[in-house]
């Protein structure tokens, strides 16, 4: 973008400091937001759990539990590439920063090629997908298949933002190589930024209320 | 016209350049990112849904003419309340102050030349539109028949009706609020003018502020919520339906913990409209300012440990009940502090009585019927009576219609001149806002008896005993609606001849009256510095003096 200096700064701000400020609490906001989208499930998934923890153990042993630590390893060092993106922002360093936003995304495509292809198609071939083929012969049949529930809107909802993630890294990506950030200007970069920290830090959540309930190795 | 506009003269014999006449055509609205034209798309689009919910109200009430239902089916009936409860709601009383008067006021009466995230302002207004257009959808279809509350198992396993399709809607609509909220707290946060600190904000700000933290942190709960929802009845999981291993009363938790911060979104930005107006037509400060500013941010955080008081009767334990029964209580003092507060303005002020006054004096004393009631209500042991009865219906209505809405017209006429810098006729604006009060009260008034006598909410047929007072209240219905209609008549007719209003028609104090009428796209012709506080009614200098930048 040639013209990136003369649109530095939008309209409505009066410079550089306010638009970057906005920008920055407007995440902020949206994360608050995500915060009460996950909990509304995540306090029902703790009513439950209360309610049938021995169903909800046998759920979870019924997870790839190898495959989930992977991802949730993936994700982390997907969260220190975007960290070290933003700062690569922040500095103006152009080829460290589409690299590391290169890395960050092949990250991402990892956890969700793992968590599709080992983790989802094996839950659906031992019938244990909700509503489509669930068919569980052990005791609280209908308590595991509650779990299974959370299990699947839980981690959906989880892919569903890491998918939208994907994407926003691609833009970044392809911003990058057309020089639309520079040390002035690389606010995109830090919200994304924002948000990928946050779906990471969702996952943290899930993988232990999910993966690791009570009993598992004893 | 004052000197704030001088450099805006136009050619010789044509109106000042402003925001509506910059640019015509359906294009320039559609794609507009200014505030003041997203306010319109919002005017027009929530009074269509306003006239939808109306039209399904009346068709109720003139069904409960007769004790054996005077026009329709139960079965119609059951969709009809359904019908005015959602649209109402969810599609014009959460969206309309905030929406319309918000969106028109945040940015001029902060000094900001427009909202944080224009774009992101258009994008709401988009989503609103998807989400109403789904609900009309379903309707069309043939309607939804669970009640706006939308309580499993009914919604999930035992109606054939549109539900998905409505509770989609209501998801989608929830995006669209929080997005509202999200950009309304950046703004008030990052696009104040120099010198308009925080105790300078007028009082509209606060409580917009405090409505848009609820949007921001009720809205998802609903709309995970609804997700669940839709999943259950598509997929026959179970999740609230205990059938199918799920229980209900999560989804009653989750609606509520909903549910009730989100009637106060629909009376927080009413209230900051009242604050506007008293001071205004009495010529003082609001009494109390600081009280009045975090009285609202009390209620927007009490709001969201209230929830349980809607499920006395639904098998919450004692201990629940009697904490949601102690908060409710406690959530109604700020709410009083407001209501005394604006009383004491008047007092010793110079009051006169212009429509918007008419519709805020209303305000004040419809809202506090409304909310005593609501004590009443929040009783554990009165609740088991009036649970579920018309006494829950009066009560909710004298703090919505009477209160929000009230408000919302007072708001409306007040901005009237600056958003269309036309002045409408205010015999007519008198005459409507007190056919609406005694309309209103003859509505609502008799549905506190009726309550009180045992009648439950949502039958198309009572017992012949209540039918007088049953009759009382569609008649006063009828006049209800002739005092709704008045202002569509006027206030359309202004726009074309009313005479020009001037920048600012009122005398009031506040930064969107130190502007031309109709503002110009970019509000201000230089920003304001603000350098008295807010109502500084009786100082000498004006509120703003044109910084040299």
């Amino acid at each position: 973008m040639s013209e990136a200096h003369a649109t530095l700064v939008a309209e409505q701000f009066d410079d550089v400091v306010q638009q970057h400020q906005a920008a920055s609490l407007g995440m902020w906001v949206f994360l608050a937001t995500e915060i009460l989208f996950f909990g509304g499930l995540l306090a029902s998934y703790t009513i439950y759990r209360f309610m049938y923890l021995p169903a909800f153990e046998v759920g979870s042993r019924h997870l790839e539990v190898v495959w989930g630590a992977t991802n949730t390893a993936v994700l982390i060092c997907s969260s220190l590439t975007m960290a070290l993106a933003v700062r690569a922002a922040q500095l103006g360093k152009k080829k460290h920063l589409i690299s590391l936003l290169v890395v960050t995304l092949i990250f991402g495509l990892m956890f969700l090629f793992i968590k599709f292809a080992f983790e989802w198609r094996n839950e659906y071939l031992d019938h244990l997908a909700p509503g489509i083929n669930f068919d569980f012969a052990g005791p609280h049949a209908r308590h595991v298949e509650l779990f299974m529930v959370f299990y699947f809107v839980l981690t959906g909802l989880h892919a569903l933002h890491m998918i939208i993630g994907v994407g926003v890294l691609t833009g970044l990506i392809i911003m990058a190589a057309r020089n639309a950030f520079s040390k002035d200007r690389f606010n995109a970069v830090e919200i994304a930024g924002l948000y990928w920290h946050f779906v990471d830090i969702v996952w943290i959540f899930l993988f232990p209320l999910l993966y690791l309930i009570g009993g598992r190795y004893s | 016209m004052a000197s704030a506009s001088a450099t805006l003269q136009p050619p010789v014999g044509e109106e000042p350049v402003n925001y509506l006449n910059v640019a015509y055509g359906i294009k320039s609205w559609l794609l507009t990112t200014d505030h003041k034209r997203i306010a319109w798309l919002y005017l027009l689009t929530t009074s269509f849904f306003f006239v939808v919910g109306g039209v399904s109200a009346s068709l109720m009430r003139l069904n409960l003419i007769s004790p054996q239902g005077a026009l329709v089916e139960p079965d119609t009936y059951n969709k009809l309340f359904t019908i005015h409860g959602t649209v109402m709601i969810f599609f014009f009383l959460a969206p309309a102050v905030p929406t319309v008067l918000g969106n028109f006021l945040i940015p001029l009466m902060i000094g900001a030349r427009d909202v944080a995230f224009p774009r992101l302002n258009l994008l709401s207004w988009y989503i609103f539109v998807a989400a109403g257009t789904l609900l009309l959808y379903s309707v069309a279809a043939g309607g939804v028949d669970t009640g706006w509350t939308f309580y499993t198992p009914l919604s999930t396993s035992y109606l054939n009706s549109h539900v998905v399709s409505a509770a989609l809607a209501v998801f989608i609509s929830g995006f669209s609020s929080i997005l509202t909220g999200l950009n309304f707290i950046v703004t008030i946060h990052k696009m104040r003018a120099p010198g308009l600190t925080w105790f300078r904000l007028p009082l509209f700000i606060w409580s917009m502020y405090a409505a848009s933290i609820i949007f921001v942190l009720a809205m998802p709960v609903i709309a995970i919520t609804m997700v669940l929802l839709v999943l259950e009845r598509l997929f026959h999981v179970g999740i609230f339906d205990p059938a199918l291993g799920g229980d209900p009363i999560l989804f009653e938790h989750l609606f509520w913990f909903f549910g009730h911060p989100e009637v106060y979104i629909l009376i927080l930005p009413s209230m900051g409209v009242i604050s506007e107006l008293v001071a205004a037509f009495s010529r003082r400060r609001v009494f109390g300012y600081a009280f009045v500013a975090f009285s609202s941010f009390s209620i927007a955080i009490i709001s969201f440990i209230v929830w349980g008081h809607h499920m006395f009767v639904s098998g919450e334990s004692l201990y629940s009940g009697v904490f949601f029964s102690a908060m409710s209580m406690v959530v109604a003092v700020p709410s009083a502090v407001k209501v005394f507060n604006w009383t004491a303005t008047l007092y010793k002020g110079s009051v006169s009585y212009s429509a918007p006054m008419l519709y805020a004096i209303g305000f004040i004393g419809l809202f506090t019927i409304g909310g005593l009631t609501g004590v009443f209500l929040a009783t554990l042991a009165l609740d088991q009576t009036l649970h579920d009865t018309y006494f829950v219906i009066a009560h909710f209505h004298y703090v919505m219609v009477g209160g929000a809405i009230m408000g919302y017209m007072g708001g409306l006429h007040y901005w009237w001149p600056k958003m269309t810098g036309r002045m409408y006729s205010d015999y007519w604006a008198r005459l409507a806002a007190l056919i609406i009060f005694v309309g209103f009260n003859l509505t609502f008034g008799p549905q506190f008896i009726l309550g009180f006598e045992g009648m439950p909410r949502r039958y198309a047929t009572y017992p012949p005993n209540f039918q007088i007072l049953n009759v009382m209240s569609s008649a006063g219905a009828s006049i209800l609606a002739i005092g709704y209609a008045l202002p569509l008549v006027y206030l359309i007719y202004s726009l074309k001849y009313g005479p020009a209003a001037g920048p600012n028609p009122w005398k009031a104090k506040g930064l969107e009256w130190e502007t031309p009428s109709p503002p110009p796209t970019h509000n201000f012709e230089r920003t304001p510095v603000v350098t008295e506080e807010a109502y500084a009614y009786g100082s000498e200098h004006r509120a703003v003096t044109v910084s040299a930048s």
